[in-house]
């Protein structure tokens, strides 16, 4: 498969008092061509800032102080504000958790889309009022043609999810980024969104890269999936084998705690990670994640794990798949 | 075992205003004829989508929203019938702890305030005593003592949940009400949160309705189960019989839907078409029939009441069991 984004040692920090706090920290990973990537995490574990730093849309004051960004080998960091935006939506499409704040309220839909078709295309209006109808169709929306005259707020959550897909794709993008598309949706809905987005990704030849707190639905739609923890990328596996071999204990911790339909356990024994996710500006030393480890060695408290091939496609950040730097040398 | 709370006919219905003289055009009807028993100590989760009614329903019980009709009976009092001099005396019994840890919580006031305070209005512990039945509390829900001198925005929202639920429980209350206690909290923390109502539950003998969209939670916690759609039960029964097989197709669909921690089992799954209807307009016949698999012209016109079958399993469809549970019952295997 062609890779189509390839992040390398990305790093994204925010000025906090005189320091600069990391958020993402050196992070790698690509999305090939058509493929659906999952980028699995809790809040602040750094994946929607990974997200907005691809798009070059991360808030002010933060800032992107390390690393390429390569979209079909050209490097996105080395452009121009103006060149950025061409790749934004023309290229990359984004949609976002709650649609409504992303729709403008006093526009309808069909003038929201047709906007987004003319910005990247030179069409007269009646082409783009056509090509927006074309384009609820794509993502299944009925009666087309009268919903275009719709307001947001006339629109259901699971609907506007879909013009906002509508919207993402106006410009034919080869890669959609979808950070919690159905979070604020209802289990039956969500269902249908997941179902669109492999529909499209068949389709269309669509890569996704889907930001997702929810382990299940990785499981269901995605091909390969990518956990970060602190700022960092933990584990990177195909999907069957993260969730047969997890290899990082941040990995296991989270696929215990998540209660499964059909697997109930004894009531009130859930697995449980201990403690809570750590704050960016007061990261523990040596692996961030070993205060709450139930595999903790000495090494962990010391020095920060690099990313450990387990095989041609499996990596962990984790001292039981590889030795310290600092031992490794002196061997 | 008797039934601590008792619901009857429960409705709530908000008037809908329109033009210049906002007069009153129709209804959404939030709740439409509710009807349970909950016995004490048991788990009773309440299940459905947004707009089904469920967080009215827990409102509506609690008379933090007064219902338009119906009854509501605690330990065999009608609580709708009280003036509220003596409703705010009864509080003191059932409790409730909310969804959003973060707005739910008073950020000029300390946590120690935050949990005397319902110590002070029901006058349950004398106030000498307060100040360690406080620290009881604190120790109770798993934090430290010292949590008391520090304002809620310097907690984490798992730990401003444990505190909600500390305050629910500080005037011992016998019903508690979880409206979505963990679905704000990240996935590392909910469990821990889930554990911890389930043991105070046990601990104490408490009665809870838990109140939820998230399925997996639900069969890990509720002895019962009540599935809504559109203000009304639809299925009602015990946990492992509702999951193990579904009868009404809307229970059904919504099992299917729900994703499940699994690649090796990606499934066939029954794929809801449209939405649930506007509440202010619901559809004639069965509520579900619109977006059933199975619907025929019977369902269009004639709505189905709740029967009750042999096993207390009780349902609203005039077809229960026909649509075959798809990717449903996986209890089969589950092994990571």
């Amino acid at each position: 498969m062609e890779t189509l984004l390839a992040v390398d040692s990305l790093s994204v920090s925010f000025p906090v008092g005189n320091d600069w706090v990391p958020v993402v920290r050196d992070v790698s990973l690509s999305v090939g061509a058509g493929e659906l990537v999952g980028l699995v995490g809790e809040s602040g574990s750094g994946k929607s800032m990974t997200a907005l730093a691809i798009l070059r849309l991360i808030p002010d004051p933060g800032r992107i102080t390390g690393g390429r960004i390569l979209l079909s080998g050209e490097d996105l960091l080395g452009l121009a504000d103006a060149g950025m935006r061409s790749v934004r939506g023309a290229r990359i499409g984004m949609i976002f958790q709650e649609p409504m704040t992303a729709l403008n309220p006093v526009f309808t839909v069909g003038f929201q889309i047709i906007e987004a078709v003319r910005v990247h295309r030179r069409i007269s209006r009646r082409e783009a009022q056509l090509e927006a109808e074309r384009l609820l169709d794509l993502v299944a929306i009925p009666a087309a043609r009268q919903r275009l005259k719709d307001y947001p707020h006339q629109l259901s959550g699971g609907q506007r999810q879909r013009v906002m897909i509508a919207i993402a794709l106006a410009s034919k993008p080869d890669l959609l980024i979808a950070d919690e598309p159905t979070t604020a949706l209802d289990v039956t809905i969500q269902a249908q969104v997941l179902e669109l987005l492999e529909q499209l990704r068949q389709d269309l030849g669509l890569a996704v890269l889907l930001i997702t707190h929810d382990l299940a639905v990785v499981a269901e739609t995605c091909a390969r999936v990518i956990v970060m923890y602190a700022g960092q990328v933990v584990e990177e596996a195909p999907v069957e084998t993260l969730f047969s071999a997890p290899a990082h204990p941040y990995t296991r911790g989270l696929l215990a705690a998540a209660p499964g339909l059909g697997r109930p356990g004894a009531r009130g024994e859930l697995a449980t990670i201990p403690g809570q996710v750590p704050e960016m500006a007061r990261l523990p030393t040596g692996c961030a994640f070993h205060p709450r480890c139930g595999e903790v060695m000495e090494v962990c408290a010391q020095e920060n794990p690099d990313v450990y091939p387990l095989s041609s496609e499996h990596r962990a950040r984790c001292f039981l798949h590889g030795l310290p730097a600092s031992r490794s040398e002196a061997s | 075992m008797t039934a601590l709370l008792e619901v009857r006919d429960l409705r709530k219905y908000y008037p809908v205003r329109r033009g210049l003289l906002q007069r009153v055009t129709g209804h959404v009807k939030a709740l439409d004829g509710v009807s349970l028993e909950i016995t004490r100590g048991e788990c009773f989760a309440l299940v459905g989508e947004s707009g089904s009614g469920k967080t009215t329903f827990g409102r509506c019980v609690l008379r933090l929203e007064e219902p338009t009709a119906g009854i509501v009976r605690f330990q065999g009092e009608d609580l709708l019938a009280l003036p509220p001099a003596e409703l705010r005396q009864r509080r003191r019994h059932f409790q409730i702890v909310f969804q959003d840890p973060y707005g739910s919580l008073n950020p000029r006031m300390r946590v120690h305030s935050i949990l005397s305070e319902p110590l002070e209005v029901h006058n349950t512990v004398p106030e000498t005593e307060r100040a360690e039945r406080v620290e009881e509390l604190l120790t109770l829900v798993g934090l430290t003592k010292d949590a008391g001198r520090r304002f809620p925005h310097e907690f984490s929202g798992g730990q401003r949940q444990r505190i909600g639920i500390a305050r629910a429980l500080a005037p011992e209350p016998s019903l508690l009400v979880a409206d979505e206690p963990v679905s704000a909290l990240d996935v590392s923390v909910r469990a821990q949160i889930i554990n911890l109502l389930v043991d105070l539950q046990d601990r104490f003998g408490l009665t809870m309705i838990f109140i939820a969209h998230d399925l997996a939670v639900v069969e890990q916690t509720a002895d019962r189960v009540g599935v809504m759609y559109l203000g009304r039960i639809v299925e009602l029964g015990a946990t492992r019989d509702i999951f193990a097989a579904p009868q009404h197709p809307y229970t059904v669909s919504l099992l299917s839907a729900v994703p499940v921690a699994d690649p090796t089992r990606r499934r066939d799954r029954i794929l809801l078409a449209g939405e649930p209807p506007s509440p202010l307009s619901p559809p004639p016949g069965c509520p579900f029939h619109p977006r059933c698999p199975i619907a025929r012209d019977r369902c269009r016109e004639e709505e189905p009441a709740l029967t009750e079958s042999a096993d207390g399993r009780q349902v609203a469809c005039h077809y229960p069991g026909e649509l075959e549970p798809v990717g449903v019952g996986l209890s089969a295997g589950g092994t990571f």
